[in-house]
């Protein structure tokens, strides 16, 4: 069946079968393979995107329930040639080594941040809970969500 | 890659689109919201429905507020709103804290109060939640609605009264003044299924247990309740040994399976102390 889809403010019209998941859409018909594909079982969270800005794990998301919606992935987080600061944090903090569970940390931190500024270490221990980072021990990406907080307080 | 079998989809615009797509497509037709656990079988061929009928446009099951002395909850409430609405926190603690350890945050944003019902796991949090407070389930069906008291709800593990052309559009509460409710869980690893749970709803009247409410996941509980234990609490005082004792009665009626989560006498075990747990800090909310 026909879909449009917004993805990080670009329409996109394809036509697809009913039962392609949210995740493959995005990296093979729009090749958009900054989203990752992990687990298969919404556990590991590396599939996170923002559904109408809000994040879901994409892999357990049909492709046509996101007909005439919003998405957003990593590749849209960088505004005019510049990283979204949770990227920045990222990069300041060594918020990661292999990288594959960073997409879907990524727009998770950038959701928590748009809705609770300053959030302690806590609350992004909570927020990212349902994402899996076999690397850092989550040390590294909270200090990093609590770079880009400040980051943003500062400005 | 796990990927559903082929399949007719369609968007309900309306309640009663979404009736006359269940009649259309008939028995082999299944209603999709969050889809937190169907997908996931799907994937597995565990379900293998001929027809989705995707019911997450539909506002009008979204409604979740109070009503007269009721609270309601449409099916379509993401567990992640039921979790941030303060007065359900007011009203009735064990919903947030049943919702704070169900699956995680972005599952929590996702799936749906009425999808997880529908599910009818037999560990699901959310059936023992409203099995100790008694709701009733709000059933729409060609022939218009009907309501059915949550413990008559599940009629197995996965089955429930909710015919094939039927659509579960809320559940309803009886707020009580002074009533106290707490839900306790155990689980292997945040986000997980619960080796065990309970949830306890205790309202006094004069000092003594006037209404009680023991609800149990996880642990063979015919109907997610505890009917025995409940009934010892009625008229007594609501101190250590008589909670203490209801919590044994309620072990006692469970038939837990032992699984990878752990063997029967761990899990009875933790059937009676979360239910003592979890009537204690009822107690302590309760009002009078």
């Amino acid at each position: 069946m026909r879909v449009s889809v917004t993805v990080n403010g670009q329409n996109y019209v394809r036509e697809i079968e009913p039962r392609l998941l949210l995740v493959h859409f995005l990296r093979d018909e729009l090749g958009l393979t900054g989203t990752h594909w992990g687990c298969d079982t919404s556990n590991c969270g590396v599939c996170v995107v923002q559904l109408d800005g809000v994040p879901v794990k994409s892999c357990t998301v049909l492709a046509v329930m996101a007909d005439g919606h919003e998405v957003t992935t990593v590749e849209g987080l960088e505004k005019d040639g510049e990283l979204d600061p949770v990227q920045q944090g990222f990069v300041q903090c060594h918020g990661l080594q292999c990288g594959f569970c960073t997409p879907g940390m990524l727009m998770t931190a950038r959701w928590l941040l748009d809705r609770n500024p300053d959030p302690d270490e806590g609350e992004i221990r909570e927020a990212i809970s349902g994402q899996l980072c076999r690397c850092t021990g989550y040390e590294n990406i909270v200090r990093s969500i609590r770079w880009a907080a400040e980051k943003e307080a500062s400005v | 890659m796990q990927v559903p079998a082929s399949f007719e989809y369609e968007r309900a615009e309306s309640v009663p689109h979404a009736l006359e797509l269940l009649e259309r497509y008939g028995e082999d037709a299944r209603l999709v919201a969050g889809g937190h656990s169907l997908i996931p079988m799907m994937k597995l061929r565990l379900a293998q429905p001929d027809a989705l009928i995707d019911i997450n446009g539909l506002a009008e099951l979204s409604h979740l507020g109070v009503d007269g002395d009721t609270l309601v909850i449409g099916a379509l409430v993401r567990h992640a709103a039921l979790l941030a609405d303060e007065v359900v926190g007011t009203y009735f603690p064990i919903f947030h804290e049943a919702e704070r350890v169900i699956a995680d945050p972005v599952v929590r944003n996702r799936g749906t109060v009425g999808g997880s019902l529908c599910q009818a796991d037999p560990s699901e949090d959310l059936s023992a939640a409203f099995a100790a407070v008694r709701a009733e389930a709000v059933i729409l069906g060609p022939g218009g609605s009907r309501t059915v008291p949550i413990r008559e709800f599940h009629v197995g593990p996965y089955e429930t009264v909710v015919e094939p052309g039927e659509i579960l559009t809320e559940l309803r509460v009886p707020i009580r003044p002074g009533a106290g409710s707490a839900y306790e869980k155990v689980e292997r690893r945040v986000g997980d299924w619960p080796v065990a749970a309970a949830g306890a709803y205790l309202r006094l009247d004069g000092g003594v247990i006037a209404e009680a409410g023991i609800g149990l996941t996880a642990v063979g509980a015919e109907h997610f309740t505890a009917p025995d234990a409940e009934a010892y609490l009625i008229g007594k005082a609501a101190e250590e040994a008589v909670l203490r004792e209801a919590a044994r009665i309620a072990a006692e009626s469970c038939e837990p399976q032992a699984d990878q989560r752990g063997p029967v006498d761990y899990k009875r075990h933790l059937a009676g102390e979360l239910t003592y747990r979890a009537l204690s800090r009822a107690a302590e909310r309760s009002g009078s």
